[in-house]
């Protein structure tokens, strides 16, 4: 299963992207989120520690979904970049975009 | 989805060739049997894992959507040539071409929040050169030993 979803004490979601978020798998974060969204959640934590890759299409659908949990007065953060995925956001200028934390331990304890 | 896998004159020299059909859901895939048939030693792992694996993603994703518009009666071509100084993969579509030239920069400011329009953005700091044919339908992208 490449996504997870997990909603901690506080009601902050957690989605797990393991592998790669690319063209292939983006609609399917897309909609997982939005159910949650739709379901009431407004705080979003998209873990990558387990990630090993990510494509314009990601990227895109991550601009997507944070546009949107905005528009419902909520947040969405991102967290466990490792370096090159860091760098992948710097250079596309995203970082000015997100909320990035080091891990989702320190995602959830900043909101 | 098969792929073909040819051993060059000198030793280590690996060309595959591999042909995808033209929808997104084989790009993992695609990317993943690249990936597995590229020798080791000429990339660092960490190369092949986010470099080779993110552009040829991109490749992949752009020859079917804006290339083939995703014609199910359409391949994409992937070539690698992979030798001791480094590797080159061409990906090639059926469609009219375009010029490279004529994206945007997904980084202005009227540009940033937009879904679209970043991946020969991307592909273009991953490698080390890109090159087109003058068609506009094939794209080299050469990641040099290391």
């Amino acid at each position: 299963m490449t996504f997870s979803l997990k909603k901690d004490a506080k009601g902050v979601v957690v989605v797990g992207v393991d592998g790669q978020l690319i063209v292939g798998n983006r609609q399917e974060l897309k909609q997982k989120v939005l159910e949650s969204l739709d379901g009431g959640s407004r705080k979003f934590v998209i873990d990558f520690s387990t990630t090993g890759y990510i494509d314009s299409s990601g990227l895109g659908v991550l601009v997507s979904l944070s546009k949107k949990i905005r528009e419902q007065g909520g947040d969405l953060r991102l967290a466990g970049l490792n370096e090159d995925l860091q760098t992948l956001f710097e250079l596309t200028k995203l970082d000015t975009l997100f909320t990035i934390a080091k891990t989702p331990a320190e995602a959830l304890a900043a909101f | 989805m098969n792929i073909a896998v040819r051993r060059g004159r000198l030793a280590g020299d690996v060309e595959l060739v591999l042909r995808v059909p033209s929808d997104l859901a084989f790009v993992s895939e695609a990317v993943e049997l690249v990936a597995l048939h590229t020798p080791a030693g000429i990339l660092s792992p960490r190369r092949v894992q986010f470099n080779l694996r993110t552009v040829l993603a991109e490749a992949l994703a752009n020859a079917i959507t804006y290339g083939n518009r995703e014609d199910p009666t359409k391949h994409v071509e992937v070539r690698v040539d992979a030798r001791s100084d480094g590797i080159r993969v061409t990906v090639t579509d059926a469609g009219e071409g375009f010029d490279p030239s004529s994206v945007p920069d997904p980084t202005a400011p009227e540009t940033l929040e937009r879904e679209d329009g970043r991946g020969l953005f991307v592909i273009r700091h991953l490698v080390d050169a890109v090159d087109f044919n003058a068609k506009g339908n094939a794209v080299c992208l050469t990641l040099r030993a290391g």
